[in-house]
C-alpha cells in the first residue's frame, strides 16, 4: 500500500478524473447519500460533528471549521446569511482544489448545502478563478445537473433549499484573502477589507458571509456520512483526517494524492511522488506547503509530519499541504528570488509596506542570485522582510517575507559564499569596482 | 503591483454581439437584484472572448450595461492581470507559467521557444498570428511545465513537445489540451498507486445508508443504557 491510508477510507475517489464526474457517477461513488438526514438537523448538530471532526481549513490558516460556522448569527434576518467558496487557488504550489472542481465537483456543491444548512444560509457562491475555464465549466454543468435533479434549488428534495452560484474572478492571487475576495466578488478591485468588522458580521453586501476554502468544504458530506470519530482517527490531536497532497519540484513523479494528515514528509515523496529526482540523498530542502511557508532542509525532512503542529515547531507550516521539492542542483536562491517576484507582482498595492517592500526584496534577490549584493545587504533584508511581516491589512506582506527569511535560516551560507565568489570574480573592494585594465 | 496601462491604439467603437450581451445579462442575472456591479469581471471576460482584448470603448459599454461610473469598470480592468489591454495574437495567446514550481521543471526552456519563434513577450509576434507572455501561477503545479493557450492548460511540456504545439496552433489545427506525456489528470505518471479497491466503485457507496451519530427522534426519548 502506498502511503498510510487504505482506498476505503478515501473522500475523494475520482481524484484523477478517470470515472464519471457527473451527478450519476458521483452518486455511485457516494455523494449524495443520506444528505437528506443531514440537513433535517439542527445547525447546531451539524457545527458540532465539525468540531468532533476536528477538520481544519484546508485553505492555509487551519483555523477549525465547525468553530467558524458557529461565528455566523444564530437567526435569520432581513440580511441574508452567504457561504461563499474560495476557489481562487493561486498559491505556487497549490494545485489541489483544481482536481476537486474539475472532477468531483457534486461533492463540492453537497458540502455547500450541508454547509448553508449549518450556517442559516440559503445561498453559496463558488468564486473560482478565472484562469480555470475548463473547471468553471465542469463546475457549471455539475451545477446544472444538480438543479435539474432538484438537489439545489426552491422545492429542493432533500427539503432544504440552497442556491448554489458561481462566480470568477480575473487573474489576483490576492483575492484568495478572504475579505479581498468579497470585494472582488462585488465587482471592484480585489483590495483586502480592514477587520473588524469580520465576514461574518458584515461580508458581501454587507451581510454575513462566511469564507471556506474548496477541499473543506468538499469533505463535509463524508465526514457526516462516515461519522466524526471516523475523520478524528486519522492524523494527530490537533490535525485530524485525510488531506490532498500536492507534489511539485524535482520529484520523479509529482502528482496530487489523498494520504492521512501526520504522514511523514518521506514517506508521502516516497510512496507517493516517486521519490527526489536522484534519489533521497540528492534531496536539498522542500516548502511544504505551498511557496508562503518557509522552507526546511532536507536533514530535517528525515522526520518531519505533514501536521499543522510539526511544521510549525520547524518554523515552517503545513499551509495548503502542497509541497515543492529541491534537490542538491537546485538554485534556491534564484527559486526564492522568483517567489519574491511573484509577490512583487501580485501585491495589491494598499499597504505601504507590502507595494514598496516586495519590489524592493526582489531587487535585492535578484542582486543575491548573481552574487553582486552588498554582504551587508543580507542583514538589512531580513530586516526589511520583519518590517514588511504583520504591517499590512492582509496575510500577503507575511507571505512575501516568510519565503526570504526561509532561505536565509537554513542556506545563508550559500548567499554569502556567492557574494565572495562574485568579489573575488570581479575584484571588488569595499563595494566599489576596481576596473580590471 | 504590475503598471497596466490602456492600449495608445484604440478603435472608434465597441457593441456587444447577441450572444455575449444574453451571457452577460445570465451573469447579471446571478446576483441579488440592484447588485449587477458583481457581474463585472465575468462581463468585461466575455468582451476579451468576442474581441480578443479590452478596448476603452468596452469598458464604456460594460460600465453603461452595468449602472457603474466608467472609472470603476476601468479599475478593475487594469487590476486583473487576465484582461489584456490590448489586441493578442489572431491564432493564440499563449500564457507560459514561469513561478517557481514551473520554473524549477524548465519553464525557462519554453520560453525560449516562445522567445525565438515570437520575438520578446507582450507583443503580438511578427506575423501577427502570435502573443505570448510569463505569467504568474496558474495552479498546475503537479503538471509543470505548463502554458495556457486560449484559456486552456497545456501539461508536462518539453521545449520540443511546446514547439511541436505551437507549430500545430499554427498550422490551424486545434490540439488537444492536457498532459503532453499521456497523463490522466494529475495523476502519478505510469498510472495511479491509490484508488485501485474495485470495491469503491461496484456502486455499493450509493445504498442507502444511516448516517451516524444523529441525536434522538424528538418525541422518542432515547432508550436508557441497559
Amino acid at each position: 500500500m502506498a502511503g498510510i491510508l487504505a482506498d476505503k477510507d478515501r473522500i475523494f475517489l475520482n481524484l484523477y478524473g478517470q470515472r464519471d464526474w457527473g451527478l450519476e457517477g458521483a452518486k455511485a461513488r457516494g455523494a449524495w447519500n443520506g444528505t437528506a438526514d443531514i440537513v433535517a438537523q439542527t445547525p447546531e448538530w451539524i457545527c458540532d460533528q465539525m468540531k468532533a471532526s476536528g477538520l481544519r481549513g484546508r485553505g492555509g490558516a487551519g483555523f477549525a471549521t465547525g468553530l467558524k460556522w458557529t461565528f455566523m448569527p444564530k437567526v435569520e434576518s432581513e440580511r441574508p446569511h452567504y457561504l461563499l467558496v474560495n476557489a481562487d487557488e493561486s498559491e505556487p504550489g497549490a494545485c489541489k482544489d483544481r482536481d476537486i472542481l474539475r472532477n468531483d465537483p457534486h461533492l463540492l456543491i453537497e458540502g455547500c448545502v450541508i454547509a448553508c444548512r449549518a450556517m442559516r444560509s440559503r445561498q453559496a457562491y463558488i468564486y473560482i478563478r478565472g484562469e480555470y475555464v475548463h473547471e468553471r465549466e465542469r463546475l457549471t454543468a455539475a451545477i446544472r445537473q444538480a438543479y435539474d435533479a432538484k438537489l439545489i434549488g426552491k422545492g429542493s428534495i432533500l427539503g432544504y433549499d440552497v442556491d448554489v452560484g458561481l462566480q470568477h474572478g480575473g487573474g489576483a492571487y490576492i483575492c484568495g484573502d478572504e475579505t479581498a475576495l468579497m470585494e472582488s466578488f462585488e465587482g471592484k478591485k480585489g483590495q483586502p477589507r480592514l477587520k473588524p468588522p469580520f465576514p461574518a458580521g458584515a461580508g458581501i453586501y454587507g451581510c454575513p458571509t462566511t469564507v471556506n476554502n474548496v477541499e473543506t468544504i468538499a469533505v463535509v458530506g463524508t465526514i457526516l456520512r462516515r461519522g466524526a470519530d471516523w475523520f478524528a482517527q486519522f492524523g494527530t490531536e490537533k490535525s485530524t483526517g485525510t488531506k490532498l497532497f500536492a507534489g511539485s519540484g524535482h520529484l520523479n513523479k509529482p502528482c496530487v494524492v489523498e494520504d492521512a494528515v501526520g504522514i511523514s514528509v518521506k514517506q508521502l515523496i516516497e510512496d507517493h511522488f516517486g521519490g527526489v529526482r536522484g534519489g533521497w540523498g540528492n534531496l536539498k530542502a522542500v516548502i511544504p506547503g505551498g511557496i508562503s511557508v518557509r522552507m526546511i532542509p532536507a536533514d530535517q525532512c528525515e522526520d518531519a509530519l505533514m501536521t499543522y503542529e510539526d511544521l510549525q515547531a520547524r518554523g515552517s507550516g503545513l499551509g495548503t499541504g502542497t509541497m515543492i521539492v529541491f534537490d542538491k542542483d537546485a538554485d534556491l536562491v534564484k527559486a526564492i528570488a522568483r517567489a519574491a517576484y511573484f509577490y512583487k507582482h501580485e501585491s495589491c498595492g494598499q499597504c505601504t509596506p507590502c507595494r514598496e517592500g516586495t519590489g524592493w526584496m526582489w531587487r535585492v534577490m535578484e542582486r543575491m542570485v548573481t552574487g553582486e549584493a552588498e554582504m551587508s545587504e543580507i542583514d538589512l533584508l531580513l530586516d526589511v522582510a520583519s518590517q514588511v511581516e504583520g504591517h499590512t491589512i492582509c496575510g500577503l506582506g507575511d507571505a512575501a517575507a516568510w519565503p526570504i527569511q526561509g532561505l536565509f535560516r537554513h542556506f545563508r551560507h550559500e548567499v554569502e559564499d556567492r557574494i565572495t565568489q562574485y568579489r573575488a570574480r570581479k575584484g571588488v573592494y569595499a563595494g566599489a569596482s576596481i576596473a580590471a585594465e | 503591483m504590475s503598471v497596466r496601462r490602456l492600449s495608445p491604439n484604440q478603435p472608434a467603437s465597441f457593441a456587444f454581439s447577441p450572444a455575449t450581451l444574453k451571457a452577460a445579462k445570465a451573469w447579471m442575472a446571478n446576483f441579488p437584484a440592484g447588485k449587477q456591479q458583481s457581474a463585472v469581471v465575468p462581463t468585461l471576460w466575455l468582451v476579451q472572448k468576442q474581441e480578443g482584448w479590452i478596448s476603452e470603448p468596452a469598458i464604456r459599454a460594460v460600465a453603461e450595461l452595468l449602472g457603474m461610473p466608467v472609472i470603476r469598470v476601468l479599475e478593475v480592468a487594469t487590476f486583473y492581470t487576465m484582461f489584456m489591454l490590448e489586441p493578442v495574437g489572431d491564432v493564440a495567446l499563449v500564457q507560459v507559467c514561469g513561478t517557481t514550481p514551473c520554473q524549477t521543471r524548465g519553464s525557462e526552456g519554453l520560453m525560449a521557444v516562445c522567445k525565438r519563434k515570437f520575438g520578446a513577450q507582450n507583443h503580438r509576434s511578427a506575423d501577427g498570428k502570435f502573443y505570448w507572455q510569463e505569467v504568474e501561477c496558474l495552479g498546475a503545479c503537479s503538471n509543470a511545465p505548463m502554458a495556457a493557450i486560449n484559456d486552456y492548460y497545456y501539461e508536462d511540456l518539453t521545449p520540443e513537445s511546446f514547439e511541436k504545439l505551437l507549430d500545430d496552433f499554427a498550422a490551424g489545427k486545434k490540439p488537444k489540451p492536457g498532459s503532453a506525456i499521456g497523463r490522466q489528470g494529475s495523476a502519478p505518471e505510469g498510472g495511479p498507486l491509490t484508488l485501485t479497491d474495485a470495491k469503491l466503485f461496484d456502486g455499493s457507496l450509493g445504498k442507502k445508508i444511516k448516517i451516524p451519530n444523529l441525536p434522538p427522534k424528538p418525541g422518542k426519548p432515547a432508550k436508557a443504557p441497559a
